[in-house]
């Protein structure tokens, strides 16, 4: 039986229109106009138990708004939706207790306080006895190497260990649905690698599901084998992510920074020229052209510094919509 | 059972430490509500020039009461839950197996014992300065009182929750609260007792709200003539009315939340 099904699922918004100016504002004043915003139209997806599926869309695209809707915060307008057997919106307890959402922008733990007593909070919210308490704090703090921070006033915590106690207090009741949304938002690079390191282990350890958003294509990559594309609130993609990366960004980004500065036609042979400004050059390259590229332009130029890096999300996402369609 | 008492006893503790945090504050809050204190000044002045049905000693325990009375039942829910909804924070909780509201209720209870130790010291420090005031209340006044001040906080919290609803849809529900605010200065007996109203609005202001929310209270406690059943009685049905308003509104305000910036 499937974790999470979605059939047919819509949200609607209604947003208040208002123009620039004083005269803008009186009429906003007086007779308040609104305007439909069809956010989510009609998906229909399936995720089984212990898959963990990327969850990728442009920004408005419609992501949080169905993560609110499959976690009950919001009443859908139109369609089903059912995790864990249950219907999120009547916000069952037997529901609430098998899930979380993790919210980069957000946080539950009182800032001014350890975030101990958040977590001791929680345990009673979720009728966790004392020893196995302690046992899974321990097991946790473990698995995000948190050691010694959770006596510290939440304030007083970098953001990447602000971001572990979060993961922490969202996972102490053991849920076996996991909604993320954009968990590594802000942190740094090892930060990035250990929320990953830890996310997979979870799934590993608990055989949890998880559904993701992030706009680190890396999030994606290290974690996720299947994933689900989405714009202006239509579902484009749902399949392998292999199979979308090697169809609609079959090409490296390279970044060179000359010893000096050389005109763009001597570049254009290399790769697609996407910037230029001074020594610094940015290159297109097709993946299946890049060690050689990549050795002519070592040859040819002097280079004295090189990167080669994934396009972000956003722009496969844009050339998958300058395509048309999937 | 044996969860709800250990959640209970969690939820004080933890909010107990989050409000003693903020000491300074908190006498700061103590001392923002001496209007009481002011107004006794006034009263006391007044009442020894002229005709009135209080004495001024009896002014003096009347608003030494209110001043009692308005620090355990001060309610701040409609300003939290305002910025819950609009800055999107009311989503983890509404994403865990207990009703939000606790967090509220626990909040209030632990200000209230982190704030008492200044009340009290600003009550001695008045008694001294003011030994002609000093009253002891009969055992049976001060347990009819506590049920006065703990239904006037009940009914003060449900009321003020049941404007916060209004934030799912208005944003703005603390407009709400300082309109009735108004109302409730006026005519919960704040700045003057009930006794010192026309009989006419004294008959019309007893079935509101407003007198159990200060001058019942205060009245048990001070020695004041009080209805006790028709107060209980009035309390409760405003309770029941607010508490069903409440659940109405949250169940419907729930489908119109949109987790703003969540």
């Amino acid at each position: 039986m499937s974790m999470i099904t979605v059939e047919h699922l819509g949200k609607v918004y209604p947003v208040a229109l208002k123009q620039p100016g004083l005269r803008g504002t009186l009429s906003h004043f007086w007779r308040r106009q609104f305007r439909q915003i069809e956010a989510v139209k009609d998906i229909s997806f399936q995720i089984q138990p212990g898959e963990v599926v990327g969850f990728l869309g442009p920004n408005g695209a419609g992501k949080t708004t169905t993560l609110k809707m499959l976690t009950g915060l919001i009443h859908p307008s139109g369609g089903q939706v059912r995790v864990a057997g249950q219907e999120p919106f009547q916000r069952h307890p037997a529901f609430l207790e098998k899930i979380t959402l993790v919210m980069g922008q957000k946080q539950q733990l009182l800032w001014d306080l350890p975030a101990l007593d958040s977590l001791r909070i929680n345990a009673a919210v979720y009728g966790i006895p004392d020893r196995e308490f302690r046992r899974r704090v321990d097991e946790l703090t473990e698995m995000l190497s948190l050691h010694g921070k959770l006596q510290q006033p939440v304030r007083k915590l970098s953001l990447g260990e602000r971001m572990k106690a979060e993961l922490l207090a969202a996972l102490l009741h053991q849920p076996q649905v996991l909604f993320l949304d954009e968990p590594t938002l802000g942190l740094d690079v090892n930060a990035q690698v250990s929320v990953r390191e830890f996310l997979r282990e979870y799934n590993r350890r608990f055989d949890a599901t998880i559904l993701l958003t992030s706009h680190y294509m890396a999030d994606i990559t290290a974690l996720c084998d299947r994933v689900l594309l989405i714009h202006q609130g239509q579902l484009i993609y749902d399949g392998n992510l292999h199979g979308l990366l090697d169809r609609f960004a079959p090409y490296r980004q390279v970044r060179l920074e000359l010893a000096q500065p050389e005109p763009p036609e001597r570049l254009a042979i290399y790769g697609e020229i996407e910037d230029i400004t001074g020594r610094d050059v940015r290159l297109i390259v097709q993946r299946s052209e890049l060690t050689q590229s990549i050795t002519q332009i070592l040859a040819d130029l002097a280079v004295l510094d090189m990167t080669i890096t994934d396009p972000p999300v956003e722009e496969i996402i844009g050339r998958v919509f300058q395509a048309g369609k999937i | 059972m044996a969860l709800i008492w250990r959640q209970i006893r969690v939820f004080l503790s933890v909010y107990y430490a989050y409000m003693v945090e903020y000491r300074a504050e908190l006498v700061l809050w103590v001392l923002a509500n001496s209007l009481p204190l002011i107004m006794m000044g006034i009263w006391v002045e007044a009442s020894q020039g002229g005709q009135f049905d209080l004495d001024p000693i009896q002014f003096a325990r009347y608003f030494i009461s209110v001043f009692f009375v308005r620090q355990l039942t001060i309610v701040w829910v409609v300003w939290e839950f305002e910025k819950e909804v609009v800055e999107g924070k009311l989503s983890p909780r509404l994403l865990q197996p207990i009703d939000p509201v606790w967090h509220h209720v626990a909040g209030h209870i632990s200000e209230r014992l982190a704030r008492l130790p200044f009340t009290v010291v600003l009550l001695v420090l008045f008694f001294v300065l003011y030994p002609q005031a000093v009253w002891v209340p009969s055992l049976g006044q001060v347990g009819l009182a506590a049920i006065a001040i703990l239904a006037a906080f009940i009914l003060r919290f449900l009321i003020q929750y049941t404007f916060s609803m209004f934030a799912f849809w208005t944003e703005r529900a603390t407009a709400i609260e300082q309109v009735w605010f108004l109302f409730y200065l006026f005519l919960s007996g704040m700045i003057a007792p009930l006794e010192l109203f026309p009989d006419a609005v004294r008959t019309v202001i007893l079935w509101t709200p407003f007198p159990y929310l200060v001058y019942f209270p205060a009245g048990l406690l001070s020695g004041l003539n009080v209805n006790l059943y028709q107060g209980l009685g009035v309390i409760l049905f405003w309770c029941l009315l607010s508490f069903g308003v409440n659940r109405w509104l949250w169940r419907r305000g729930l489908k119109h939340y949109s987790g703003m910036g969540a």
